[in-house]
């Protein structure tokens, strides 16, 4: 048992994490390729045109997968956040950093599509729907943990504080589903919904399913790119850095 | 097969806008996203080399 | 207990010092919920549905008009790192700090709220709903901004930032609070609404001084 905990710290060192993740992450984006290969060909060649929607439902083969995606990075990044108040690890602050600008962006990508969907549909850019909104607000709270970790200068404090935001968030994330669903009844808001659609066919579960293990393979290798040069930059002293091979000249 | 041609596929019954849109912008981030990592890498990686070379040069 | 009871007496006794703070908060409330049926024209019927939404809009923003200055004084004369290292645990001085932080900026709008609440022509039972439901609300708002103030303690642009991190917690307290009156006008009863935000203030009340205390330690480090 200690045995393996050992081993599973030595992780959460940057020292090997590094190089760990160099090797990792063109995986990953091969993976993501691959998959976005696949789901965009089932999303344009397999499906077929449905007969209320016409051709503009395809949206939904990026819509949803980015939404499922900005919810999940979220839940991972307070994740992160509950290893690194626990277990005082400094890997898991750098990770939720690394993760917090593609999960915002997810967020952008699900409002930028679902703005698409909606003005042929429904007739408007934008309607106050349930989902639509609490992506809007979980947007919010993607920007809050960037601001507040980009505003505290010292590293460290801004990793405790930023995952002391995202775990607050976490909590906070259904209770505003739930209070805007609420809210949407009592103001009888749109009740057409991107997922109640008429014919949800397994092609098109496949399809939204194969587009979200692209975005979700996309997210891990990108992270992983991104938290090497966060790595590099706040260890930029140590000695192993210096011995690193691309360092030597 | 759903199209019958290339203009027809681009067209997408009409909403080819919004359709295209989406996924143009989509990939379009994405690409942005991408650029923007690699190149925070390499700036960093750069300085670094430049740091660690400067001290060598100083020890020797 | 003691302590908690002493902590609410300094800082009841700080802010009657400083009182013009606590009137700033509360005129602020006052203008911009006055400010709307100028902007929106004085029909009597769109006022009245509007009221609760704006009300309730405008009490977020007042409370947290004095959110950043929670801990600020404080922190800079080091009072708070005396509180951090008393024996007393720091959550229960943070609960008093925050129940001291209603009372002077949470209640004053409760009082307030059914006079501006005429303005809009709103009806005695639906400035009662009102009331309730800004009571109940109220403290929610100190709790979550309790953990929002102490996370920008001392950060650079703080008061902007603290908005930012704050605001989109508030959602569901403003979503059950003004719908709490909205569904009272509309013949559906309060009830739902109102145990809502007080199951929400319950939550809060126990996990929020939790985390504010977190997140001062780490500004205090």
């Amino acid at each position: 048992m200690s045995q393996r905990l050992v081993n599973w710290f030595k992780f959460a060192s940057p020292a090997t994490f590094y190089p760990l993740a160099g090797k990792a992450w063109p995986w990953f984006a091969a993976l993501g390729t691959a998959f976005a290969a696949v789901g965009l060909w089932i999303s344009f060649f397999v499906a077929p045109t449905d007969f209320q929607q016409g051709e503009g439902y395809r949206i939904i083969f990026i819509h949803v997968p980015a939404s499922w995606m900005s919810m999940f990075i979220y839940c991972v990044m307070a994740l992160w956040a509950a290893i690194g108040i626990t277990f005082n690890t400094r890997l898991s602050g750098m990770m939720s950093s690394a993760l917090a600008p593609t999960g915002a962006l997810f967020a952008f990508i699900s409002l930028w599509t679902g703005a698409l969907w909606g003005k042929p549909m429904w007739g408007a850019w934008w309607v106050w729907d349930a989902r639509l909104t609490s992506e809007l607000i979980l947007l919010f709270l993607y920007l809050g943990y960037i601001a507040l970790t980009a505003a505290i200068d010292d590293p460290r404090r801004a990793d405790k504080a930023g995952a002391i935001v995202s775990l607050v968030g976490v909590v906070n994330v259904p209770i505003i589903y739930f209070s805007v669903k609420w809210w949407n009844t009592l103001h009888q808001g749109a009740s057409v919904s991107m997922t109640k659609a008429p014919t949800m066919a397994t092609t098109m579960l496949w399809g939204m399913l194969i587009m979200a293990l692209a975005f979700w393979m996309y997210s891990i290798a990108i992270a992983l790119y991104r938290v090497r040069a966060i790595i590099l930059e706040r260890e930029r002293h140590a000695t192993w850095v210096a011995e690193l091979p691309e360092m030597q000249a | 097969m759903n199209w019958g041609s290339t203009s027809e596929f681009f067209a997408m019954g009409g909403y080819g806008l919004y359709v295209w849109g989406s996924f143009g912008v989509t990939a379009l981030t994405l690409l942005i996203e991408t650029v923007l990592v690699r190149k925070r890498y390499s700036d960093t990686r750069r300085a670094l080399r430049r740091e660690l070379a400067a001290d060598r040069e100083n020890q020797e | 207990m003691n302590a908690f009871i002493a902590i609410v007496r300094r800082d009841l006794l700080l802010a009657a010092r400083r009182k013009s703070e606590v009137f700033t908060a509360l005129f602020f409330f006052m203008i911009v919920a006055s400010l709307f049926p100028l902007g929106i024209g004085a029909e009597t019927s769109l006022l009245r549905r509007i009221a609760p939404g704006v009300l309730w809009v405008a009490a977020l923003l007042a409370a947290m008009l004095s959110l950043n200055r929670m801990f600020a004084a404080d922190h800079q004369d080091g009072t708070l790192e005396q509180m951090a290292l008393s024996p007393t645990p720091l959550a229960l001085l943070v609960s008093g700090k925050v129940f001291a932080h209603w009372l002077t900026s949470g209640l004053p709008l409760v009082l307030l709220a059914p006079v501006l609440g005429l303005q809009f022509d709103l009806s005695p039972r639906s400035l009662g709903i009102l009331m309730i439901s800004l009571l109940l609300g109220t403290p929610l708002l100190s709790l979550i901004g309790a953990i929002g103030a102490a996370l920008t303690l001392g950060v650079r642009g703080g008061g902007v930032l603290l908005s930012l991190l704050v605001l989109p917690l508030y959602i569901p307290a403003l979503i059950f609070g003004a719908g709490a009156v909205e569904a009272d006008m509309a013949g559906l009863g309060a009830g739902g609404h109102l145990s809502l935000l007080g199951a929400l203030l319950a939550l809060a009340a126990f996990f929020a001084p939790w985390a504010a205390t977190a997140a001062l330690r780490i500004a205090l480090e």
